[in-house]
């Protein structure tokens, strides 16, 4: 025989674009939102990112390692995952806190379904949510450790077990209780971030900046995020008590997780739905959720457990958004 | 250039400027520069001529000659064989060599007539003669139209005689020639708007006088601009012919997705553009149903470009069927660097092939030689649901879903979730970014499906 050449079934040409490309995108999306958190929480929150990077990294490579599964670190997902779930924490929790959210978000909630693709919530939500629950208390303790404030007395063992700024701890200086209470906030300062909330959360400019990041390389549409936060201004509207009070509505947007939670988590590929109506009505649902959970629920925040919640009504949706095809479902022409 | 301006100025003051597409496709590298501004240049055959007897959709012809016989251009080799069938037409004079099985581009071997070429071209009695179509009746056209083995030369090869015989000719109210050529690396048509558009408007004429009804149209995407600019200005005499501008994108040129784009009529993979009212036809159809019916010429030639990184000059060629794809490399200066892989057709939809020792069939578009081969290097891995492959199919499919059940082999829920309905340009595969085999495992479920149903009838 002389020469062969390589057959395979068509296409014969593929676009640029691959998963690790868009796993590092969306990592670099979240990089103006964790700067900013690292400035103004301190150090003790560089910890934590580092901390909760470098666990869900690990123990994804031992996982794989342990049930013989190839491992693929081009894919760099759980650099992601990490440092959702950093951004998800308050900057003064206990170290052992991150590491032990990072295994439950890699292995419990992603390995144990499959993998990468196979997780049905949000591996860095659900593992903010099993913090949330197991620990309130620490989880809700945000601490402001700036600059001035970090130095000699956050080091060694104690930082690990009581948190780097137990000392300067601020209990519930959140604008979104403050909101809830019924005080005044600043607009101001929570646009730019200068609030108490965890690592990621708090600078509403850092977050859009990455999603323009996001959106500007194509790697997330603008159907979630929009129909989330616009159903959740319609919402806080109707039901929020002050009626459509611009200033009232603006800051139940910027306060709290929820343009974190839009931009960065609703999206998630994996958790989401693939149907283009499917996105819109998961958006609408997010936003419906948030609004009950906040106005009526116990506690101020909403968003992770709307998420969560709506990551499990994602197989649900895609089934009614399922888009009839191209000339089915009596939009084949007949002749008059 | 003033034509030109024409058509913008046209388009843009048309009504509906923005439907003159179709909802998702891709726009993948086009490649067309190395051999677009290339003018097609004649290859005449040096070795064996060989015709396969299935050319086309539908049955395989029956090989009407025998070895040793004599053979002249033009001279009916093969016939066609039941309704769905298509003449072959010998492109050259001399002995019947063989009548034996040789391997296809498909990879199959398959029953052809081997003609050693005696290089005098000696043909039928009357071939090229002129004739004048206003004198012939629709059943004349018809008979001369599947006489001379014309099918589909877009890639499908569906017989053109069966499709231009609709249940109603008057139901019929749109011609639509496609010259879109979406394929990457493709100019064959492209050459052939602006080399010779007086015939596909001869051609497309021909086919109007079976329609009474219909409007003619000539689909070019908007890449093409001197093809557009050619023909309108030819088809500004014409009050039945008009010339459209289609957004450049892939693929345009899928039957449906091109009708739509015309017609906004949608139609879906059971029906024929004939129950929409539409008949499509390539425009290298439309020239060869003008050289059969006014020139006395049956299919007998090929344009095929021959391109790719690995040809050392891109070109496109005038070929007679049966020519080798070895002699199409060589004349074009054959291998510039090894290539990796040669793709009949295009790159989206086409053909991959293993052996140069392969003949010019009807419906070879392109020969293309590729350096790398893209396939082979990306690694495939799992699927992150980013919906890039819902995105851009044009049949509004979830493709990652069919391929999920192709897999597994639910062709039960693969039907349920309209399988059936791909076209199978490749988009999904296309712009996965993980690299998954998404149009490979639904043509595979495809195939599995239809297969059930055969068996279940």
């Amino acid at each position: 025989m002389k020469e062969m050449y390589n057959v395979s079934a068509s296409p014969h040409i593929r676009s640029g674009v691959t998963t690790a490309e868009i796993m590092r995108d969306f990592t670099i999306a979240l990089i103006p939102a964790s700067a900013f958190g690292v400035y103004w929480f301190g150090f003790a929150a560089f910890v934590v990112l580092l901390t909760s990077v470098a666990t869900c990294v690990v123990s994804e490579f031992l996982y794989h390692k342990i049930v013989k599964r190839p491992y693929r670190p081009y894919e760099c997902s759980a650099v992601a995952t990490g440092l959702l779930l950093g951004m998800n924490l308050p900057a003064n929790v206990p170290l052992w806190m991150p590491i032990l959210g990072g295994i439950f978000a890699i292995v419990v909630v992603k390995e144990m379904y499959g993998g990468l693709g196979q997780n049905f919530m949000n591996p860095a939500l659900a593992a903010r949510c099993f913090l949330l629950i197991s620990f309130a208390t620490r989880m809700t303790t945000y601490g402001v450790d700036t600059f001035a404030a970090s130095g000699a007395t956050n080091e060694g063992l104690y930082n690990f077990y009581y948190g780097a700024s137990a000392v300067d701890g601020i209990t519930g200086a959140t604008p979104l209780t403050a909101l809830k209470a019924g005080e005044s906030v600043n607009l101001f300062d929570m646009f730019f971030g200068y609030t108490g909330g965890v690592i990621g959360e708090t600078s509403a400019i850092m977050i859009l900046i990455g999603a323009c990041y996001l959106v500007y390389r194509k790697v997330i549409s603008l159907r979630i995020p929009v129909a989330y936060i616009g159903t959740f201004a319609v919402f806080m509207g109707l039901f929020g008590g002050k009626g459509f009070d611009m200033e009232y509505i603006a800051a139940s947007i910027i306060g709290g997780g929820l343009m974190m939670g839009a931009f960065f988590m609703a999206t998630d590929y994996v958790t989401s739905p693939i149907t283009p109506m499917g996105q819109i009505v998961f958006g609408i649902c997010l936003g419906l959720l948030t609004g009950i959970f906040r106005k009526f629920g116990g506690s101020a925040e909403g968003v992770s457990y709307a998420i969560i919640f709506c990551n499990l009504l994602v197989p649900l949706i895609e089934k009614v958004t399922m888009p009839k095809a191209f000339g089915r479902g009596g939009r084949a022409y007949a002749r008059k | 250039m003033v034509q030109w301006h024409k058509a913008v100025i046209k388009e843009k003051e048309g009504e509906n400027m923005a439907a003159r597409t179709f909802k998702g496709g891709v726009h993948p590298y086009d490649g067309k520069d190395l051999s677009k501004d290339v003018n097609t240049a004649s290859l005449l055959p040096k070795g064996d001529l060989v015709y396969p007897m299935s050319q086309h959709i539908g049955a395989p012809a029956k090989a009407v000659v025998a070895k040793g016989d004599k053979v002249l251009v033009g001279q009916k080799i093969g016939e066609a064989s039941g309704n769905l069938s298509a003449n072959v037409i010998s492109s050259v004079s001399g002995t019947v060599k063989a009548v034996e099985p040789r391997l296809t581009v498909a990879g199959t071997m398959v029953e052809s007539v081997v003609i050693e070429n005696d290089k005098e071209y000696t043909t039928i009695e009357g071939l090229g003669e002129k004739r004048d179509y206003t004198k012939l009746s629709k059943k004349e056209i018809r008979e001369i139209i599947k006489e001379a083995g014309i099918v589909g030369m877009g890639g499908a090869g569906f017989p053109t005689h069966v499709k231009l015989t609709p249940e109603n000719d008057a139901a019929i109210d749109y011609v639509i020639v496609n010259g879109s050529e979406c394929e990457p690396y493709l100019t064959s048509d492209y050459r052939m708007m602006v080399e010779e558009p007086e015939r596909i408007i001869t051609g497309l004429k021909i086919v109007l006088r079976l329609f009474e009804n219909a409007k003619g149209v000539i689909a070019v995407e908007d890449n093409k601009k001197d093809a557009i600019a050619k023909l309108t200005e030819l088809a500004a005499s014409e009050d039945r012919i008009e010339v459209m501008a289609l957004k450049t994108k892939y693929p345009q040129g899928a039957e449906r997705q091109l009708m739509y784009a015309v017609t906004k009529r949608e139609t879906n993979a059971s029906m024929h553009p004939a129950d929409a009212g539409c008949i499509v036809n390539n425009v290298d159809t439309m020239i060869s149903i003008a050289f059969a019916v006014a020139e006395s010429t049956p299919l007998v030639r090929r344009i095929i470009t021959v391109s790719g990184d690995a040809i050392t000059s891109p070109v496109n060629f005038n070929v007679l069927t049966g020519t080798n794809y070895a002699e199409l490399v060589e004349a074009a200066g054959g291998f510039k660097e090894k290539p990796a892989k040669l793709i009949s057709g295009g790159p989206m939809m086409g053909q991959a092939i293993y052996s140069l020792d392969l003949p010019v069939t009807k419906t070879s578009s392109a020969l293309l030689a590729f350096v790398r081969d893209e396939e082979a290097e990306s690694v495939e891995s799992p699927c992150i649901r980013c919906g890039r492959c819902v995105a851009v199919c044009p049949s509004r499919l979830l493709p990652n879903r069919l391929t999920q059940l192709s897999l597994r082999s639910d062709y039960e829920g693969f039907e349920k979730m309209y399988g059936l309905e791909c076209c199978e340009c490749g988009s999904c595969s296309y712009v996965c970014p993980s690299k998954r085999h998404l149009t490979q495992a639904i043509k595979q479920g495809k195939k599995a499906v239809m297969d059930l149903h055969k068996k279940n009838k």
